[in-house]
């Protein structure tokens, strides 16, 4: 069955749970991006952009210091790190700048919780010269200085969030009430596969991407399929970008979602291990949320990771078994940070550094001929801050 | 019929049209909420729409946002607000409406909080993001308890949609007056006239306008356009505003009767 179905659902999951407002442009976009994906101009223009300016193909590289320390598998990193802007994100921020250039909008909106997406979709803004509005929590804008910065020099007007949590979930809030009001000439940059339908299947499909290029690449370097993917889940992108094109497949896909300080402590952000489903940023999805249907405050040590909510698509695939999802606390991710750092010179970002420690645990238990394959999301450089601030300046853990 | 579909055949017989003020139940405490429930229908009020509050208010503008916040500390909740309503219910036959966000909605069990709603003497719901595309199981379920369900319709609605909106609305059609979130607007929106008068070709329902009216003057010209008025953030911003219920409540008095003047002419 074609997923998701005519009125945006994954099984159960997804919809359109938005204001009166949101339902005509909703459908605008719906079309739009139909019409673009199969429009070769739209195609070739993308994949000129990703090749050119990205840097795409991402390689697909072998750890193989980091294989031999755990001892068992083959670990391959998929390096969305050495993309242009530093993460997977620009390859939806590129295509959705794109669609909103040939929609004829003059305005261009998004969210941001770590700042990798808001300077993506600042970027991406910047080369179609089109105006740009960030909004970010308050105390994402604090942990990350640095993309804040880096979005004003891209010429992107960064609005600083200051209700609820102050975090991401804060931030969409924000984005979306500036969408329904300026919703005529104003382009929404959604960063994951999450909000109302047609989002998750967007930005599904404008990351996808990655897995394409991991199957050839796999295929041409071991001359099979994996056995095992690992990607971290905030939202869930960049982890649907390569579980997607192996959905047919004889892989294991596992996401690896925040712990935080436990789940035990309540201060995570794992929504698919410990929520409910639930209705929050116009899909129905896993929530954290109290008994009453308020949404929980959320915590991560990695600010992309801090969201209560997740695409409805995990939703499907964690219910129906495709795919696992476990969860690592903020100091097994700090162990992954260091190993990554240490074995292979490759300084990940925090989120994906969740997907590097949870590899790394499953690896000694494999065999030395199963391979396993991490989406390594980000780079670690936006992350300095933090660790410094833990660290104290000295060791991180 | 129940009391929406009454109170607009009375005042369509009398040439009147109704004054819809909205307050967040639980702001800054429930019982003052009850208390307001009464004051208002004294100083003129037709129906009353109780906000259940919710920790992602993402169609509401500040003031209401922080309405909610200062009714979630409260720990108000869904059932909390049922309570209270049956105990309003004892006191008026006013027109009651709860206006909340899906997710409460879809926790509390949507079978559950119709049959409870209907017993507590609720009237309809508003639901601004369960269009009617989400709804057709809420809508089924609320129906068969008596149970108003109101659609909403907005400025970039095109007339198409409008219709079937309209066709699956009850007790009224919540017209709102602008693209955008909820909060205190000056005059009149550029088009309001001619896009009630275009919902006016699609649908007999009663019209109520909402979003960004604040004044008797917006109400007077505005009221003279449809059946229905609402009054959101203007009431919630004075209830915060003055420190003492007791100077609260002397404004809010003074504030709706003259917006209920402004409305029908003279004071009920």
């Amino acid at each position: 069955m074609l997923m998701p179905d005519k009125r945006g659902y994954f099984g159960r999951y997804g919809g359109r749970f938005v204001p009166e407002m949101l339902m005509i442009p909703l459908r605008e976009l719906e079309t739009a991006f139909r019409a673009a994906i199969r429009d070769k101009d739209f195609r070739s223009k993308l994949a000129y952009y990703l090749k050119y300016y990205v840097g795409r193909p991402t390689p697909l590289y072998l750890a193989e210091r980091l294989s031999r320390r755990m001892g068992g598998a083959r670990i391959y990193l998929k390096r969305e790190d050495l993309n242009h802007t530093g993460a997977h994100k620009i390859n939806n921020t590129l295509a959705q700048v794109l669609l909103a250039e040939r929609m004829g909008k003059s305005r261009i909106i998004a969210e941001t919780g770590a700042g990798q997406h808001g300077v993506a979709t600042a970027t991406a803004a910047a080369l179609f010269n089109l105006e740009c509005h960030i909004y970010m929590g308050e105390e994402d804008m604090r942990r990350q200085a640095m993309n804040v910065f880096r979005m004003n020099l891209l010429g992107a007007d960064v609005t600083p969030v200051r209700q609820g949590s102050r975090t991401l979930k804060d931030a969409i809030n924000e984005a979306i009430r500036d969408w329904v009001t300026n919703v005529k000439n104003t382009y929404y940059v959604i960063g994951s596969v999450v909000g109302p339908s047609p989002y998750p299947m967007m930005v599904r499909e404008f990351q996808s991407v990655i897995g394409q290029e991991a199957r050839r690449q796999i295929k041409r370097a071991e001359g099979r399929l994996p056995d095992t993917i690992v990607a971290c889940v905030g939202g869930g992108s960049n982890a649907l970008g390569i579980f997607y094109p192996f959905r047919g497949d004889d892989v294991r896909l596992i996401g690896v979602e925040a712990a935080g300080l436990g789940l035990d402590t309540g201060k995570h952000s794992a929504t698919l291990s410990a929520g409910s489903p639930g209705i929050l940023h116009g899909a129905l999805s896993y929530l954290l949320q109290t008994r009453e249907g308020q949404i929980r405050e959320t915590h991560s040590i990695a600010p992309g990771l801090d969201y209560p909510g997740v695409g409805p698509e995990h939703a499907f695939f964690k219910d129906n078994g495709r795919a696992t999802y476990v969860s690592v606390t903020d100091d097994e991710a700090l162990k992954g940070f260091r190993i990554l750092s240490e074995t292979e010179g490759i300084i990940p970002a925090l989120e994906s550094a969740h997907a590097v420690a949870y590899a790394a645990k499953i690896a000694t238990k494999m065999a030395s001929d199963q391979i396993i394959v991490i989406n390594l999301s980000g780079r670690g450089d936006k992350d300095v801050a933090i660790m410094a601030e833990r660290g104290k300046g000295g060791k991180v853990c | 019929m129940n009391r929406i579909d009454l109170l607009f055949k009375r005042l369509k017989r009398e040439g009147k049209k109704a004054l819809i003020p909205f307050i967040t139940a639980g702001d800054p405490d429930l019982g003052t909420t009850r208390d307001l429930v009464f004051a208002l229908e004294e100083c003129g009020a037709h129906i009353i729409e109780l906000g259940v509050p919710f920790s992602d208010p993402l169609a509401d503008g500040p003031v209401i946002q922080a309405a909610s916040l200062r009714a979630l500390r409260q720990g108000t909740d869904l059932k909390k607000i049922l309570v209270l309503v049956e105990e309003i219910r004892r006191g008026t036959d006013i027109a009651l409406i709860l206006m909340t966000y899906y997710n409460p909605v879809y926790r509390f069990g949507l079978g559950e909080l119709t049959l409870q709603a209907s017993m507590a003497g609720v009237d309809g719901f508003i639901i601004p993001d369960l269009p009617p595309e989400e709804a057709a199981e809420w809508s089924g379920l609320a129906r068969a308890n008596n149970l108003d369900v109101i659609f909403l319709v907005a400025p970039n609605t095109p007339l198409s949609r409008a219709r079937s909106v309209a066709r699956k609305t009850s007790g009224f059609l919540y017209t709102v007056s602008v693209t955008g979130i909820t909060g205190k607007r000056k005059g009149i929106p550029e088009g309001l006239a001619d896009y009630l008068k275009m919902l006016r070709t699609v649908t007999d329902k009663p019209l109520a306008v909402g979003f960004g009216i604040s004044s008797a003057s917006q109400v007077k010209e505005i009221g003279a356009l449809c059946e229905g008025v609402i009054i959101g953030s203007a009431l919630v911003d004075s209830l915060a505003h003055y420190g003492d219920k007791k100077d609260a409540f002397i404004h809010i008095r003074s504030f709706v009767s003259s917006l209920a003047k402004a409305l029908t002419g003279n004071h009920p």
